[in-house]
């Protein structure tokens, strides 16, 4: 059985006096202990495929099945716990907090589940510190480069301890340097085997990080390509 | 296991409020808006308020009388219909009158020793008990009034007639040919009319204006112990034929009579709605965009777990603590602005009245809602795009 599993998923969005389907019957399975990325052309549906299996968004039609759970039978309260308790978030622009220190950031995840803004913070000092950052848990958003900032979103992402990391484009706001650090990190997320990492991106840079990369196109997956065939077909 | 941490829920209101106060900018912004709305509302309301108190002032100065009796057809304090001397006497015969005493009210005008001439409101109080006379005096003695050719002025009608003010120096003047000499300045609530208030014994009022038939346009009355104004005005008004009113009540029908017939309360309601509106609309639309702005922000929370309940307890935090804030400093810069101006004529005896507060409260609070209610719509249904997209 799969960890992530999406069969026959379409999304339409209203369009003026119509609809516009953004994604047609994608099916596909995705394991933890990996590091997948989905990619393609902007527009083809990528964001809108992990709204949907990370339960942002519903799909249209279709079943996903999620860590065992049916996300389909869910309301949006019970996504919203399920989310909160199985999923860690990283987006191209970081969306940090700009009042928040960096520790403060981290934790936000523990805090939404109740836990004191000092004790998140605790524990998130000790994510800041994986992914380098422990002489920067005080700071402002403000005062930290954009790479900072993607590593102080993934200490939020991984803070609440989840089983899947969905992340955005997250290499696309940072120069080479940082972003093969960023990558460096979520490669490491991704080599244990109880945690799961999904990128979208367009960053052929970093395609050679993925153990398996899904191709979009026009709302479709075309293509299930190993790295090295993908990069070679690029 | 991290969750079995100490549990807090306050951790989502101190994010609220970092939020809120991280931009100082918007924050200040948030609270002038709020503080710009309270000022607006509590201060034009409360002038209104007090500008329709003064057209019972004359009323309310008569602090001892309970029922005030005048001819039926009197429908407002500064109407007058004089009624018969004789009437007095029928008054006093009424059960459970501990007394009653004539009461004159007029206009008239005085000339100066200058030559120049001024209105004022002659207010004619009985020789003996000198009810009616007001009792804040700022020079000169209340009894002094009974001497020969005797007058006391209101402070705001001295300084108006002269300005150069010296309450010692006495200063005469004349009045229907009568030489009168003003012996002492008191402090009185001004009245609607804004003209001097100038006090002389009934009798005298009685030989300084042009003689007719009927001179005596009200008579004040208290009740004995045990009888209700109530009770004793009907009575009056069943015995006598006469128009019995109790203080209160010929106070308030003053009052809805400038209410009713003159365009004040039109204009005033209209400066009131407009700065209300202009401060609903301030506060509504600052907020709004405080919301909006942190919509990325908002739906960040979301995506990692934050729920809409605790979105809208940060919001309503938020909210309560702009409001709060700027309620308070619209409220104080409202006192302040009456204490600043409690000495001058134009808006002596205007204050803020607990009920103004109490609705402006309201009102502010009201405003605030409908805005966040208005923008949490917005974020209570995000686009996951604005969550994903850069």
């Amino acid at each position: 059985m799969s960890d992530v599993s999406l069969r026959h998923v379409s999304k339409s969005f209203a369009a003026g006096d119509g609809q516009v389907q953004v994604l047609h019957d994608v099916s596909t399975d995705i394991r933890l202990g990996e590091l997948t990325m989905l990619v393609g052309p902007s527009g083809c549906g990528k964001t809108t495929l992990i709204s949907i299996l990370s339960g942002i968004l519903s799909a249209s039609a279709g079943e996903i099945e999620l860590l065992g759970h049916s996300l389909t039978q869910m309301n949006d309260r019970k996504k919203v716990m399920f989310r909160r308790k199985n999923i860690g978030f990283i987006f191209q622009q970081y969306n940090l907090l700009p009042a928040l220190t960096a520790a403060e950031n981290a934790g936000m995840p523990l805090m939404a589940s109740g836990l004191s803004m000092q004790k998140a913070s605790q524990r998130a000092c000790e994510l800041l510190d994986a992914v380098g950052m422990s002489d920067h848990v005080n700071k402002l958003p403000r005062q930290l480069s954009g790479g900072q900032q993607q590593r102080v979103a993934i200490a939020r992402a991984l803070v609440h301890s989840p089983r899947l990391i969905v992340c955005d484009e997250p290499t696309a706001a940072l120069d080479a340097a940082s972003g093969k650090g960023v990558m460096d990190i979520l490669r490491q997320i991704a080599s244990t085997p109880e945690r799961g990492v999904i990128v979208v991106t367009h960053d052929n840079r970093i395609y050679s990080h993925a153990d398996r990369i899904l191709e979009m196109s026009d709302g479709r997956l075309i293509g299930d390509h190993a790295p090295d065939a993908f990069i070679h077909k690029e | 296991m991290i969750l079995n941490g100490s549990l807090n829920g306050n951790s989502m209101n101190a994010v609220a409020l970092k939020m809120l106060l991280g931009d100082r900018a918007k924050y200040l912004g948030l609270v002038f808006g709020v503080t710009f709305a309270t000022l607006l509302m509590a201060q034009q309301v409360s002038i209104f308020v007090g500008i329709m108190s003064r057209t019972a002032n004359a009323i309310t100065s008569v602090r001892e009388a309970d029922v005030w009796v005048m001819d039926p057809r009197v429908r407002y304090v500064d109407e007058v219909e004089p009624m018969r001397d004789v009437e007095l006497s029928r008054v006093r015969s009424v059960p459970g009158v501990d007394w009653a005493v004539p009461f004159y009210k007029g206009l008239s005008t005085i000339r100066l020793a200058d030559g120049l001439t001024q209105q004022v409101q002659l207010i004619g109080v009985d020789d003996v008990s000198l009810i009616g006379l007001c009792d804040d005096m700022l020079s000169g003695r209340r009894d002094a009034i009974r001497d020969p050719q005797s007058a006391i002025m209101d402070r705001n009608g001295f300084l108006f007639v002269w300005p150069e003010g010296d309450f010692q120096n006495s200063r005469t003047f004349e009045l229907n040919d009568n030489r009168l000499r003003i012996r002492g300045v008191c402090n009185e609530k001004p009245t609607f009319l804004t003209f001097p208030i100038l006090y002389v014994t009934y009798q005298t009022a009685m030989e300084i204006t042009p003689p007719q038939r009927k001179k005596m346009p009200f008579i004040v009355v208290k009740a004995r112990d045990g009888v209700t104004a109530e009770a004793l005005a009907t009575r009056i008004a069943h015995t006598t034929g006469l128009q019995a009113l109790t203080a209160p009540q010929f106070r308030w029908r003053s009052i809805n009579y400038y209410l009713e017939r003159t365009g004040i309360p039109i204009n005033f309601g209209i400066t009131i709605a407009l700065g209300a509106i202009i401060g609903a609309a301030i506060t509504a639309q600052t907020f709004y965009i405080f919301v909006v702005e942190n919509l990325k922000q908002f739906a960040a929370m979301k995506a990692v777990g934050v729920t809409n309940g605790q979105l809208l307890r940060m919001v309503l935090l938020q909210a309560s603590v702009v409001g709060s804030m700027g309620y308070g400093l619209g409220m104080g810069a409202t006192a302040l602005f009456f204490f600043a101006t409690k000495n001058q004529p134009a808006l002596q005896g205007f204050q803020l009245y607990a009920q103004v507060m109490a609705g402006t409260a309201v009102s502010i609070a009201i405003i605030i809602l409908g805005s966040i209610l208005f923008s949490l719509r917005k974020v209570f249904r995000l686009d996951p795009a604005v969550v994903f997209r850069g």
